[in-house]
């Protein structure tokens, strides 16, 4: 279970810029959970993802895994149980190494990286195993530098990476937002394949409120800071996407959009 | 034919240094100045202990384990002290300066009748003296490869893979649980190792140290790896650190050249500088012409 307690963050503080985003804010999400988070830009739906993952500093409050604090942990420390995609399809893989070669890093996460061969050649069938599945012929192309691929093959690579290893939780930050319709439509169906087979605890930032409405087991809705909505089970299938654009254009209204 | 010796001997002395210098511009994208007093680090400590009579091939594995920590230095005043990586590079540079000076004791150390890993025994029975005249490029070929495939090796270890990444996509290698900040010190480590290792050899061809000497060694190096790798970045079959080698080697070839066509030696700084400026316009030209066609 991932509990935040009371947290306080406010960006630029002692400027005129100073913009006071969570004050007080508590959220907790039990294990096994697939929890979609929507909201406008600025709402804090990122930072809180960044807060989770150590990317940025509180001023205040604590945040517990499985009632462990870990607050203070870095956040490359953090990272080893986490499994994180990130909007920009560049930032999850590396363009200059090959396929191969990234899936082989992956795959040793949690482990040293010593001196040992980088790739293990007896793994090759397994990372092909796992790239068959995903119709886009990156079984065959294992030596190719991932610069060379598109933003949806880079992706779902970057997806595969991020779920290799056992993690605690998947953290997926617009992972969708980089790319055309029909590949984000593939990417979010895989990512539902993944979770389902993993039984990870995922959070997914984003913007497309279909994909909120559709995926997941509990909606978040995000607002200057607060959780304005938070549905989960039999509440959660009742809603519809029409009826959380009505909620959504209502806080737009609201702070005058 | 004793132009190309020379231009061959210095190149592959050189080029160990270009390899260093090649971790830290082409994979780290950190400019790292202390090379300029890190490879007369190499030539002060080999001036110091040739002259008390320690073995000159023991010498190189000292010089190399010296540089080594002299990267880490650089790479905790980058990381944990979180200075500029230029101004890093700058302070050791500096301070290098003055522990060069200390270790040798004075600016100029000659040890003209030592024994060298060029000039000994076993080496001068090895390779007949019919052709003395090679000895030191045999020599030098043999030590550069070594450290050529050294370093290949170690970019295919999980290690090596890592240290590509960061250079990369950093924030990769915090996704996999990594301390990027680690990984760059691990680089800079190895960077200024191979340096030191180049300068310790540099001292034992010229059998004398110069406090001087690194003025210019970062540009050298720098020269080298564009060169090198932009000739030479259309063929595939060639390693990048060959292409480094090779790098080093044109340039050597340049700068003989250029004092071929009458400059003098007084005016190397000069025609280092100047080589340097038109290598990276060449190359920066080839870039927006990439950027403009795609």
């Amino acid at each position: 279970m991932l509990e935040i307690k009371n947290i306080y963050k406010t960006y630029l503080p002692g400027t005129v810029s100073e913009h006071a985003l969570f004050r007080d804010f508590s959220l907790s999400i039990e294990n096994g959970e697939f929890v979609s988070v929507v909201g406008s830009n600025g709402s804090g739906k990122t930072s809180l993802l960044n807060i989770i993952c150590g990317s940025i500093d509180i001023d205040q409050g604590q945040i517990l895994v499985g009632g462990k604090e870990i607050t203070k942990q870095k956040d490359f420390y953090r990272h080893r149980t986490i499994g994180r995609v990130y909007q920009d399809p560049a930032k999850g893989t590396c363009p200059s190494m090959t396929i191969l070669e990234n899936m082989a890093m992956a795959d040793n996460k949690g482990k040293s990286y010593n001196l040992g061969r980088g790739v293990n050649k007896s793994r090759i069938s397994y990372y092909k195993e796992l790239l068959q599945p995903l119709n886009l012929g990156l079984e065959d192309k294992l030596h190719t530098k991932v610069g060379l691929l598109s933003g949806g093959q880079r992706q779902a690579l970057a997806l595969l990476m991020a779920t290799m290893t056992p993690i605690d939780f998947l953290i997926l930050d617009e992972h969708t937002a980089a790319l055309d319709p029909k590949t984000a439509e593939i990417i979010m169906e895989l990512t539902d394949q993944v979770v389902r087979a993993k039984d990870v605890t995922t959070i997914m930032v984003t913007h497309n409120l279909r994909y909120a409405v559709e995926y997941g087991t509990r909606l978040l809705m995000m607002h200057e800071g607060n959780v304005i909505l938070d549905k989960a089970g039999a509440e959660k299938e009742n809603l519809t996407t029409d009826s959380l654009m009505k909620i959504f254009n209502e806080i737009s209204v609201e702070c005058g959009n | 034919m004793g132009l190309l010796l020379s231009v061959l001997e210095q190149g592959m002395i050189y080029a160990i240094m270009a390899l260093g210098v090649y971790i830290t511009y082409k994979i780290l994208d950190f400019p790292d100045l202390t090379v300029d007093g890190s490879f007369p680090l190499g030539a002060a400590i080999t001036a110091v202990l040739i002259r008390n009579g320690v073995n000159p091939f023991l010498i190189l594995p000292i010089c190399f384990v010296a540089g080594g920590l002299i990267g880490i230095l650089t790479g905790l005043i980058h990381v944990k002290l979180k200075v500029r990586d230029l101004l890093s590079g700058i302070i050791m540079m500096t301070a290098l300066y003055t522990v060069n000076l200390r270790i040798a004791g004075k600016a100029n150390v000659p040890f003209y009748t030592s024994e060298t890993i060029f000039d000994n025994r076993i080496v001068n029975t090895l390779i007949p003296d019919s052709l003395a005249d090679y000895r030191t490029v045999i020599v030098m070929l043999v030590l550069m490869l070594l450290m050529k495939y050294l370093l290949d090796w170690y970019m295919k270890t999980k290690s090596g893979m890592l240290l590509r990444a960061v250079g990369d996509n950093d924030t990769l290698v915090t996704s996999l649980g990594i301390d990027k900040g680690l990984v760059k010190i691990v680089g800079l480590s190895i960077a200024n190792a191979l340096v030191t290792l180049s300068g310790g050899i540099f001292a034992q061809q010229q059998r004398f140290f110069d406090v001087s000497s690194g003025t210019g060694t970062v540009v050298i190096g720098l020269a080298s790896v564009i060169i090198g790798t932009s000739l030479l970045k259309n063929i595939t079959f060639i390693r990048v650190t060959s292409s480094v080698v090779i790098g080093s080697l044109l340039y050597k070839g340049c700068v003989a050249l250029a004092i071929r066509f009458g400059l003098q030696a007084s005016d190397m700084k000069l025609v280092t500088a100047v080589l340097f400026l038109i290598i990276l316009v060449i190359s920066m030209d080839r870039k927006k012409k990439v950027s403009a066609n795609a």
